[in-house]
């Protein structure tokens, strides 16, 4: 099948049933994208699918053919992208850094969809787990983005 | 005035002994007066510490591993501030086996919030040495006097002539310097990068998915594998049902038998897994030092800790505590029992295996003692240490996790695939296998019996009942195994009459160290007994703790600024904005050499707890990086949260009942409270920074809980009540 990922379409051959997350890291290459719970709990796996937030590691290949996939490795590309990345290193959100390409994404999707965002708002879109327990930080990146 | 310290760790210059040949740096290294040292008389010192590249970078191999605690910042901070060279010119990597990294009491770990502390000296004499030859070095090129020569950062100044070079220009000739002795070091007055809130060197590569961890290994003719454990420990596989279907599965290069699990090689990991998956496999009895029981239920085990009797081995005693329980006129008792825990770190282990033409082997894997694993690893192999190369990598998370505990991690099947396959192979764990073989942190039982009078407490008599790991891994005898009592022992308070024994009782399970260890439960146990006691005197839980710091000013200290901080200790319930219920509780706790004053607010949410905000008063004693240490605080913050509000492993049949995070929820975001930090720098001997967050917190909740409802939480997760 072939799939569109981060502007490049890629020819790829796998089970129709195989998760985007695995088709992402093993067949494309792209390690960014990180495996945390394979049964979207965690959101480590979050990547873009036509701009909406996406737990890779439970969207089966199938089906997305036509799609506009976005991965943490372009997200900078993006203006909403590359403005939380910096408000990302501005607050210094990362601790062990596992669980973060996820929430880059998701922020990212929040921003671009909602450019002012309540608590409300965060609360609902900003579901990924951090065992380190970034959130209090995360929270003011997205603040820092969203005014900046 | 310079702080004039002795050399405990002089450096030794390594550069002319062909280590890094053609190199041309400086290269320092250390003679530690480690075990193996000892053992054989004087050891050769042939690992580098400190090299300082002719483009005027240094480069540092770091004893310890990084995992988001901030460690390799830390050091460059500290290497820097001596060396007179910025931070951001140091590199710093995780060095590979060798006993110049044994920097803990000839061992070599990354825990116990050990790293800075233990090290701190040692950095800074390592940057003052390299700094000291370069300005030598210099100082006989230009034919003046040593004295006369100073440095900038990266520079080096010989003011009346005005020569100045760059440190990269002397990194050659400075090869030729004796390593000078009794080095000075920097008056901290003086400091410019240590106590500063530097950033950490690595958080761009991870907000931007270019950070790799061992999940992201990659190397040439790599094969992976997906494994399924046996559902408990000392269980085999006898046959796999189906093996021809699994084997003629799309991508499937092997299947293997395993020790406790069946493997299967794929070129994909997605196609190991979906093979793995679809296995029939019949299981039998093994072999196992660690045999789980078929009918393990953790229910059941905490009876049997609740029904096993005192008092105990005595651990710390003052005045005489039996007999004054019996004198007393009003003795209040309490049982208090916290569950086993997961570590939940994101980044499931995995391991990348290696054999190379010359009989070495590579391994790639996440650790947090490389030259444990190593040995273990020589185990595994069947061949010497020294063949084994460890490839530490940065850690998706740890919090305990990375230890060496039996069956545990995946390196031996690593080792067995590679070797079974000829090729290399990368193992990866699942989530759900990772909840089978995690160490967990031990279920215990905790009992108080105390008398009060109408000051507070008078007596008190505890009994630690359980298995630690300290005891587990490194043979300490009840008695001796502090991770067993930490938290009910070395409390702060005096009260005049006191015992605290630990009684032994065997876990079934494979237990590990967790964020905290014993404080993550025995400070819980104790703060709220205490506040219990406070009830029964009649006093303010606040005020009663303020009375039993008499002797103690750096713990008035602090517990007074927890409560500056929260804008003043409120004793009782209140109506906050809005009409919502809510109340606040206090504790405290003394671990890992740093002091913490925690107070937290709660109110109910339907029949759950929520907690809004929580406010920590820590005292490291010293400090490298208060922004560091903050989000340190944070982070152990929210493991404290996690375990008070929703976590719990239950075992029943001998298995775990939760498998990944549906069943065993952790810490959500729209859980986290808001956490507000201050850091007391008394000046006390360096404490540590990544645990010393979290122990304060479930007591802090669970006496705000008693103080809003009246009812008295002894068991944890609070998940398991409704206070509707």
């Amino acid at each position: 099948m072939q799939l569109n990922v981060n502007g490049s379409t890629h020819e790829v051959d796998v089970e129709p049933d195989t998760p985007l997350l695995w088709v992402i890291r093993e067949e494309i290459g792209l390690t960014g994208t990180k495996f945390g719970c394979g049964i979207a709990q965690c959101g480590a796996c979050t990547v873009l699918v036509d701009g909406q937030p996406t737990r890779s590691c439970v969207t089966p290949a199938e089906g997305l053919e036509g799609a506009k996939i976005t991965t943490i490795e372009t997200v900078e590309d993006d203006p909403v992208g590359k403005k939380v990345v910096e408000a990302w290193v501005d607050q210094q959100v990362p601790q062990c850094g596992y669980c973060q390409s996820g929430q880059v994404m998701a922020a990212t999707a929040l921003l671009t969809q909602t450019p002012n965002p309540s608590d409300a708002d965060i609360d609902a879109a900003m579901t990924n787990l951090c065992r380190c327990g970034t959130y209090n930080k995360l929270r003011a990146a997205i603040r820092s983005a969203s005014e900046g | 005035m310079k702080d004039l310290t002795p050399d405990p760790n002089r450096p030794l210059n390594v550069s002319r002994r062909g280590f890094l040949a053609g190199t041309g740096a400086l290269v320092l290294s250390v003679s530690l007066p480690t075990r193996n040292a000892r053992a054989q008389g004087e050891a050769a010192p042939v690992d580098a510490y400190l090299a300082l590249n002719t483009d005027g970078t240094a480069t540092l191999q770091s004893p310890f591993i990084e995992g988001g605690q901030g460690v390799f910042s830390a050091l460059a901070q500290i290497v820097g501030e001596e060396l007179d060279l910025e931070p951001s010119q140091i590199a710093v990597e995780c060095a590979p086996p060798g006993d110049a990294y044994k920097t803990i009491d000839g061992a070599r770990f990354t825990g116990g919030s050990l790293s800075i502390r233990s090290s701190y000296t040692l950095m800074r004499t390592l940057g003052a040495s390299a700094r000291t030859m370069l300005v030598q070095a210099a100082a006989d090129a230009w034919g003046v006097e040593a004295g006369e020569v100073t440095t900038e950062p990266g520079t080096i100044l010989h003011e009346a002539s005005g020569r100045q070079a760059g440190f990269g220009d002397f990194a050659e000739a400075a090869m030729d310097m004796p390593v000078p002795t009794g080095v000075s070091l920097r008056d901290p007055v003086e400091f410019r990068w240590i106590r500063q809130p530097l950033p950490r060197y690595d958080v761009r590569s991870k907000s931007t998915g270019q950070a790799e961890y061992s999940i992201d290994v990659q190397i040439d003719g790599l094969l992976n594998a997906a494994v399924r454990h046996a559902p408990r420990l000392g269980l085999t596989p006898s046959s796999v049902e189906n093996l021809d279907e699994v084997e003629a599965m799309r991508g499937v290069h092997s299947v293997h038998m395993l020790d406790g699990a069946v493997a299967v090689v794929a070129d994909k990991f997605w196609q190991a897994r979906r093979a793995v998956e679809s296995a029939k496999i019949a299981w039998e009895a093994g072999d196992s030092n660690y045999p789980m029981p078929a009918d393990f239920s953790s229910t059941e085990f905490r009876d049997v800790l609740r029904a096993e009797a005192g008092p105990g081995v005595e651990v710390e005693a003052e005045g005489d505590a039996p007999q004054a329980l019996e004198n007393a006129e009003t003795v209040i008792e309490a049982e208090y029992d916290a569950p086993f825990l997961v570590h939940g770190q994101l980044e499931p282990p995995s391991t990348t295996a290696r054999f190379n033409k010359d009989g070495t082997l590579d391994l790639w894997l996440p650790n947090q003692a490389p030259e444990m694993f190593q040995g273990a690893a020589a185990g595994a192999a069947g061949i010497p240490a020294e063949n084994i190369r460890i490839h530490s990598q940065l850690l998706g998370g740890f919090f305990g996790r990375h230890f060496l505990y039996a069956d545990a991690s995946p390196f031996p099947q690593a080792i067995q695939l590679a070797r079974a396959t000829g090729r290399p192979v990368k193992v990866l764990w699942t989530r759900e296998e990772e909840f089978l073989r995690d160490a967990n942190r031990p279920m215990a039982v905790a009992r108080f019996r105390g008398a009060v009078d109408a000051n507070g407490p008078a007596a008190l008599a505890i009994e630690a009942v359980g298995e630690a790991p300290i005891g587990r891994w490194y043979g300490a005898s009840p008695g001796q195994d502090g991770s067993a009592h930490e938290g009910l022992s070395g409390k702060p308070y005096a009260i005049g009459n006191r015992r605290v024994g630990h009684v032994f009782v065997q876990n079934p399970a494979m237990i590990g160290f967790w964020r905290s260890v014993g404080h993550s439960m025995n400070d819980f146990f104790y703060e709220s007994f205490l506040d219990e006691l406070a009830e029964a005197a009649g006093r303010d839980p606040f005020e009663m703790r303020h009375d039993l710091l008499e002797g103690s000013n750096r713990h008035r200290t602090l517990l007074e600024t927890v409560a500056d901080l929260s804008g003043g200790w409120q004793g009782t319930a209140f109506d906050a904005e809005g009409g919502e219920r809510r109340a606040r509780g206090v504790a405290m706790a003394s671990p890992f050499g740093s002091e913490t004053a925690t107070i937290a607010e709660v109110s109910l949410d339907g029949g759950a707890v929520r907690v809004h905000q929580v406010w920590v008063a820590i005292d490291p004693g010293q400090i490298v990086n208060p922004a560091v240490i903050e989000a340190q605080v944070q982070s152990a913050v929210a493991l404290g949260v996690s375990q008070t509000l929703v976590e719990e492993l239950v075992y029943d049949d001998g298995e775990p009942q939760a498998r990944n995070f549906d069943l065993y929820p952790i810490l959500r975001p729209d859980q986290m409270p808001e956490v507000h930090v201050r850091i007391v720098e008394s000046g006390a001997t360096m404490g540590g920074v990544g645990e010393p967050g979290l122990p304060g917190v479930a007591p802090a909740i669970v006496n705000a809980v008693a103080n809003l409802t009246g009812q008295r939480v002894r068991s944890l997760p609070l998940s398991k009540y409704d206070f509707g």
